[in-house]
């Protein structure tokens, strides 16, 4: 017949998919931040294995829900699970940092680089509504060489819930009882002033737009858009920009064997206080609703990959390095990840 | 036996497509209400006049985003109207036939942009505008907002209260213009005397039909309203949107009651919209000249 040609497409397609099938495809999903970095890496990973990794980016509150539901082989956050989502797991998780990223403190000030000196109080008391001028006396103090026009604060914030504005206004509550007591911290909060942009890009388009501005989004659309940023004063009483060292430093903590911790706030010196690092969750025990050892195995050594071949493409694209104190707390929790008991990286 | 008898296939086909349409509906209202009842269970009817907007403390009430919608869509429609009367009425009254086909196309043009466009084009235009505006008149300058949410939506709803305005004006029957014009009137009077009040109806239930879609907009709003989640004081202030806060913390909202809120503010707005769905049937019923 005529129509032999599309049997014969038909039974190629058939019959490739077929061997496709015989490779694995990780599936994986949640966190939007590190989006453009995990394509990066799982890109470089297919062309490297052959093995696919389908990374959705749901955002952080959707990968913990599909890893609890165990409909995806790992989930994604920027915040760590809290005991209440633990408490609903049907089998422990483990938390694997992957990457460091920053949220930094952007404005539109006309006249204004890079480099506006804030204190963590002064910071918390624009977010709350009170310092209004830019002018005021407690910012001029601190950038006496900077001539800051009388304008009103305009404060732009996330108006969707997101990992970022999770470890920022954590990173208030901690320097700010006030803050901590009036708003607190969580993914979406009750902000007490200005105005809400959905996304980094909807908060860097008010940036641009709006003069006497001053809002949070991560380092890469900073970077990208050329936005000046803050330099914030840290624990140690520096005053430190976002860039890919001090953030990579603000780990150099204590971090717990779990991983579940913010390092906002570090007590590292020359560690950016607004640093946050970013994670992939999956179950120790791997063998669970059928999976095959082959794909338990294929995840563990795609996790290894990541934590250390990976982390070459992260400060390209805007991202820290995990420094080695974090590597080796992430290789422990990796070799601790095992398949009916036996561990699948030994 | 079956193939004999296409009409009574037709019939049952027919039948259950527009069955199966009440059910979605119903499906829809039963899958929010119970995506909701959390959230129902908590905070009961004080929902619709409670103020407070907190994911942390998880108080949540829906005040703010009633009054959001509410008063972009209905300021959106009373600045929509002028022009989509005037322009309904030039097209098919006093433009030439050449010159009202394209124009017609042109406005039906509008309604198929998509809405993201105009949030963008509102951000990038509209809100410089309204920030010189507010400064003229001394309020906070921000530029987002009311003002420039409800402009956006008056622009997005404009095609629509247009064209049916232009169809239902199309459709007075020529005799009974005649008739008026064969009594003396004017071209003016005809107008004011036969042809809105003949088509008043119709013209209503037009504007009504855009004022459910500016109810629903979600994206262009979100991008100039400043999604700000508190009962605005003056209509200057930044707002949010029922559409527009479901939008944004829908999808990151982890704790069930946040979600079971999110959910009850759909199914207040998805209220909302019938009920000015139902007066749209009652206006309509009223008006019909008889």
């Amino acid at each position: 017949m005529k129509k032999w040609w599309l049997w014969l497409v038909l039974g190629w397609w058939a019959f490739s998919g077929g061997a496709l099938a015989g490779k694995i495809t990780l599936l994986g999903a949640g966190a939007t931040f590190p989006y453009p970095l995990y394509s990066k890496w799982f890109h470089v990973y297919y062309q490297k294995t052959g093995i696919k990794v389908n990374y959705q980016s749901i955002g952080s509150g959707g990968g913990i829900r599909q890893i609890l539901a165990r409909t995806v082989d790992f989930g994604a956050s920027d915040a760590p699970m809290t005991d209440e989502e633990l408490a609903k797991a049907p089998a422990e998780i483990l938390h694997l940092p992957m990457a460091i990223g920053a949220v930094v403190i952007s404005y539109n000030l006309p006249g204004v680089p890079s480099g506006l000196k804030l204190t963590p109080q002064v910071l918390a008391d624009i977010f709350l509504g009170k310092i209004r001028k830019w002018n005021d006396p407690r910012i001029a103090q601190l950038n006496p060489n900077l001539k800051l026009p009388k304008l009103p604060i305009v404060v732009v914030h996330r108006s969707d819930g997101s990992g970022t504005t999770f470890n920022f206004t954590y990173y208030l509550s901690l320097v700010s009882p006030e803050w901590k007591k009036r708003v607190g911290y969580g993914k979406a909060v009750r902000w007490p002033t200005g105005m809400g942009g959905k996304g980094n890009e909807g908060v860097t388009g008010y940036l641009k737009q709006l003069p006497g501005t001053i809002g949070y989004i991560e380092l890469a659309y900073a970077h990208q858009n050329r936005l000046p940023v803050a330099a914030l004063q840290n624990k140690a009483g520096n005053f430190v920009l976002p860039t890919l060292k001090s953030l990579s430093a603000a780990a150099k903590t204590h971090i717990p064997p779990d991983t579940r911790v913010l390092i906002v706030n570090t007590d590292a010196a020359d560690g950016y206080p607004l640093s946050a690092m970013t994670w992939i969750l999956v179950y120790k025990e791997q063998a669970y609703g059928g999976r095959s050892y082959e794909r338990a195995k294929a995840l563990a050594d795609l996790l290894w990959w990541c934590v250390h071949e990976a982390q070459e493409y992260n400060e390209a694209l805007f991202y820290a390095r995990l420094p080695e104190n974090v590597v080796a707390i992430v290789e422990k929790l990796i070799r601790s990840m095992t398949y009916k008991g036996k561990p699948l990286r030994p | 036996m079956m193939s004999r008898n296409p009409d009574r296939i037709f019939y049952g086909l027919c039948l259950a497509v527009a069955l199966g349409l009440v059910f979605l509906v119903l499906g829809i209202g039963f899958t929010l209400l119970s995506g909701s009842w959390l959230s129902l269970k908590k905070f009961g009817l004080a929902f619709i006049w409670h103020r407070v907007w907190d994911p942390v403390s998880e108080e949540f009430g829906a005040l703010p985003f009633i009054v959001g919608t509410v008063v972009t869509s209905l300021v959106a429609l009373l600045i929509t109207i002028p022009f989509a009367l005037s322009s309904g009425i030039f097209l098919a009254e006093y433009a030439p036939a050449r010159m009202a086909g394209p124009l017609a196309a042109l406005i039906e043009l509008l309604a198929g942009i998509p809405s993201v466009i105009y949030g963008l084009w509102a951000l990038f235009y509209l809100v410089p505008l309204v920030r010189w505006v507010e400064m003229k008149f001394g309020a906070p300058p921000f530029g987002l907002g009311l003002p420039t949410a409800s402009l956006v939506l008056a622009i997005m709803i404009l095609p629509y209260a247009a064209s049916i305005t232009r169809e239902v004006l199309k459709m007075v029957p020529p005799e009974i213009k005649e008739a008026a014009y064969g009594l003396g009137a004017t071209k003016w009077e005809v107008i004011r005397g036969v042809c809105i009040p003949y088509s008043l109806s119709g013209i209503v239930a037009g504007l009504l039909l855009s004022l459910g879609r500016a109810l629903g907009e979600t994206m262009a709003v979100t991008m100039v309203i400043g999604n700000r989640s508190e009962v605005p004081t003056s209509f200057w202030d930044l707002a949010n949107t029922m559409a527009s806060v479901i939008a944004n913390e829908f999808t990151e909202a982890s704790k069930d009651l946040h979600l079971s809120a999110l959910v009850e503010i759909g199914l207040l707005l998805f209220l909302i919209t019938l009920l000015v769905n139902t007066l749209a049937r009652i206006i309509i019923a009223k008006l019909q000249v008889k």
